[in-house]
Formats: C-alpha cells, sequence, structure tokens
C-alpha cells in the first residue's frame, strides 16, 4: 500500500474515474500553481474498484469548481483545514463553462475568430449535455466528447 | 434592442402578431410603402443567396428603405482577414438593421453581440435559416387559417435539412400536430427530433413511401435529396426519383392539401404540378417578402408586436 501525506490546508478530490487524473489536472491548471499536488493513480476502492485520487495544498478558493463539476460531478471534494476534513463539497453541474472545452465543429465561428471564446452552455442536466453557444455542437459532460 | 438569431426567439404570441402585421401588409402594402423612409438595410451575405438576399432587399425597398450591402466574401473586408465582430462594428454606423448569411455557424450570433443594431440570422451554415422558418409558418397560417390541427408530412432529405429540422421545432409550439415523415431510410430525421416529439407526446410516423400516406396529409413539405449527401452514386441515383411529386401522386391527396417546398426544386416535384392550385411553393416565396417586411418593421420598433 503506497502512503501520501496527509495535507494541512487544501483539497483531496476523491472517487475520480480511474485514468482521469491527469485531465483533472490539466482542466484545473494545477501546473500553474506553487503548491503540492499528489496525483494518486488506481488506487482501490470498494466503490468503484479503482479510483484516482488528487490532492492539492492550497488556499481553498483557488480551484475552479465549476471545472470540476463539468469534468465529473460525481468526484468527492474534501475541503482540508488544519488536517482535517472539514466540508463534503457537492459539485453541480454548471450552467455554463468558458474555455474549458474548444467547439471541434469546423463549421463552427470559433474555428475561424481566434480571440472569440469557447463557452458551452447547459443544454440538458439530465444527460448532462452541453451546447456550444454558437453552433450548438453537442458535447457531453463526464468526460463524453471532450 | 432585439436580433433574430433563431425561430424560436419569438413566443407563439409574438409570432402572431408578427403574422398579423405581414397580412396586414399582404393586403395594404400602400400603408407600409414608407414606413422606412430614411432607413438602410445592410446586407452583408458572406455566401451567395441570391432568393434570399433578393427576399430581404425587396422587402426593404417596398417599405420605402435603401440597402447597401455585399453577396459574397470576396468583395467584402473578410478577404484581407476582417473578423465578423469588426465588421458588424462598422456596419453599424452604416445602417440601421443587418441581414447576415455566413457559411460558419454561429456567425450572426458573434456579429449580435457586438452590434448596436438589429441583426436577422438570414442562414449561418447548417445551422439555422430563421427567416424560412418564419415564411413557412406564415404561409400555413395563412393558406390553412391557422397553426395546429393538422397532419404535416415531411419528405425528402429529413436528416441534414435544417429547414425541415427548424420548421418542426417551431410547429410543436403548437397544438395537434401529427407529423409523417417520408425519407429513405439514409435519410431519416435524426434521433433528437424524434426524442423530443416522444417527449412531447406528440404523433408521428416515420415511412418509405409516399403514397401509402398522401391521403391522410393535410400539408406536405417536399424538399431535395441533395446528391452531396451521398457515399455513392447508385444511392442517389436510386433515391433521388423516389420522392417525384407528380399528378399522380398529388390525385391521391385531399383536396385541400397544401404542397410547400423551401426552394430551389431539381426534379423533385414535376413542374405539371405547378398549376395544381394545391402547389403553394411559389406563394410560400411571397409570403417570403412579407414576414421580411413584418420583422424589419418589428425589429426597428416602427411597428409593435
Amino acid at each position: 500500500m503506497l502512503n501520501v501525506g496527509k495535507i494541512e490546508e487544501g483539497f483531496v478530490l476523491d472517487h475520480i474515474k480511474a485514468g482521469r487524473s491527469l485531465d483533472i489536472y490539466d482542466h484545473l491548471q494545477l501546473d500553474k500553481l506553487d503548491c503540492t499536488v499528489a496525483i494518486i493513480k488506481n488506487a482501490r476502492s470498494n466503490k468503484m474498484e479503482k479510483k484516482d485520487i488528487v490532492k492539492v495544498e492550497c488556499d481553498i478558493d483557488m480551484l475552479d469548481f465549476d471545472v470540476l463539476a463539468f469534468i465529473d460531478h460525481n468526484i468527492t471534494v474534501n475541503v482540508i483545514k488544519n488536517g482535517e476534513i472539514v466540508e463534503k463539497k457537492e459539485l453541480t453541474l454548471p450552467m455554463q463553462i468558458k474555455n474549458v472545452i474548444r467547439c471541434h465543429n469546423p463549421r463552427c465561428i470559433t474555428s475561424i475568430e481566434q480571440e472569440l471564446p469557447h463557452i458551452f452552455y447547459l443544454a440538458d442536466s439530465a444527460k448532462e449535455v452541453y451546447r456550444c453557444k454558437y453552433c450548438e455542437e453537442k458535447y457531453m459532460s463526464s468526460g463524453k466528447g471532450i | 434592442m432585439r436580433h433574430l438569431m433563431s425561430p424560436l426567439d419569438f413566443t407563439p404570441q409574438e409570432l402572431d402578431r408578427l403574422f398579423d402585421l405581414a397580412n396586414d401588409i399582404e393586403h395594404h402594402p400602400e400603408r407600409y410603402a414608407h414606413a422606412c423612409d430614411g432607413k438602410i438595410l445592410a446586407t452583408c451575405f458572406y455566401e451567395p443567396s441570391t432568393r434570399t438576399r433578393l427576399s430581404f432587399e425587396s422587402a426593404m425597398t417596398r417599405l420605402g428603405g435603401r440597402i447597401i450591402g455585399f453577396s459574397d466574401a470576396a468583395s467584402s473586408s473578410a478577404s484581407k482577414g476582417e473578423s465578423v465582430s469588426d465588421t458588424i462594428r462598422i456596419i453599424s454606423c452604416y445602417a440601421d438593421i443587418c441581414a447576415m448569411r455566413h457559411p460558419k455557424e454561429g456567425a450572426p450570433m458573434v456579429a449580435a453581440e457586438k452590434s448596436d443594431i438589429p441583426v436577422i440570422n438570414a442562414g449561418d451554415g447548417g445551422h439555422q435559416h430563421p427567416t424560412q422558418t418564419l415564411t413557412d409558418l406564415l404561409t400555413i397560417r395563412s393558406l390553412k387559417g391557422r397553426l395546429g390541427g393538422f397532419t404535416m408530412g415531411l419528405c425528402g432529405d429529413l436528416k441534414f435539412g435544417r429547414t425541415v429540422h427548424s420548421l418542426i421545432k417551431a410547429l410543436v409550439r403548437y397544438e395537434g400536430i401529427r407529423f409523417v415523415f417520408i425519407s429513405p431510410e439514409e435519410l431519416r430525421v435524426p434521433d433528437y427530433i424524434t426524442d423530443m416529439l416522444r417527449e412531447r407526446n406528440i404523433p408521428f410516423e416515420e415511412v418509405i413511401r409516399l403514397e401509402t400516406v398522401m391521403p391522410r396529409l393535410d400539408m406536405l413539405y417536399m424538399t431535395r435529396v441533395q446528391k452531396e449527401r451521398f457515399f455513392n452514386e447508385e444511392d442517389y441515383v436510386r433515391l433521388k426519383d423516389f420522392y417525384i411529386l407528380n399528378a399522380d401522386k398529388m390525385a391521391l391527396a385531399k383536396e385541400d392539401m397544401l404542397v410547400l417546398h423551401p426552394l430551389p426544386r431539381v426534379n423533385e416535384i414535376s413542374v405539371e404540378v405547378d398549376a395544381d392550385k394545391r402547389a403553394v411553393y411559389f406563394k410560400q416565396a411571397r409570403y417570403g417578402v412579407y414576414v421580411r417586411m413584418a420583422l424589419i418593421l418589428a425589429l426597428l420598433e416602427i411597428e409593435r408586436i
């Protein structure tokens, strides 16, 4: 069993689908943070058989939960203070995401106007469907279609 | 200030008032001949479209307004690399309202976000063509007297045809519509449309042969089977003649059935059908001018809807 030390203040992102932790690292732009980040891949899980875990030692205002919810709203976010879990955050799908994913529709105006933001709105929360604001190209949350 | 990006931008009540205005224009054109004196419509067409552009230009001219614009990207500053955002800022200084067609989906929405004047989406790639849908709805309402309470047949390319998808989405807001989708297997209406109809409990059926359903239709919306949609010539040749509407098929239809077509047609409606009083596709083009006149008046806030 691999042991990764406790963090004093920050987040533990638990129940990440196995293999997706690096996507989350990228989307949350953790490479830009000057803090300790631990990525645990394929940890044993009773609920999921195997899962990924990301531990981030940072100020609690520094993470974009909308991005995280878009990627996978089933992730458990444990807020850590003084080395203890003080809160478990519920993630809900954001109504809109901006510049998290790019529209891949070659017929979309965003394909030729470089300065345009890539904005997706939540079109169907039950099916976790997002659509490009401009061309309505469909994207699924939870990694499908990203 | 309002724009028109999608036919669903207007509520059914607003559409009713828009169509009332269009019908008033139809019957009393002289009352509106100077309604847009001193106003300028910019037609920014980044790809050629003779009918839609001329329809807009005819509409503004009949309202007493003037037109500026370009009819393909090569003759605009887009050829020098100017963005839609910049172009519309400039056009806003020159005109009072803009109709924009662009091959890229969402381009008119980008224009609307940056514009100081109302922008009308005159077709953005395969995405939306709202003034065609408004034309279709006005034609149906004017000639049937109502929107709703009828069986609507849609025939041909139901998979890629944006006018068909747009019309279905607009019609589901009315009561008592039943759809009959007539298409080859390869060009069936997309699942998201049939899913939507199931969710709303709107009756529909999908058939291959036109003749079998013809007697039940109150309206038939014909579309062109487009060659470029097929992977092989053999399939196209087999299917393109499958849906030629001719006098024999019309003989199976109700006396008051209407045949609509967004045009241009190729050979899916035989010329012999043109003389049939139920063939209203050329009238449809006329209604396209009236609805664009009403739309210009509404967006310029000259008339309230």
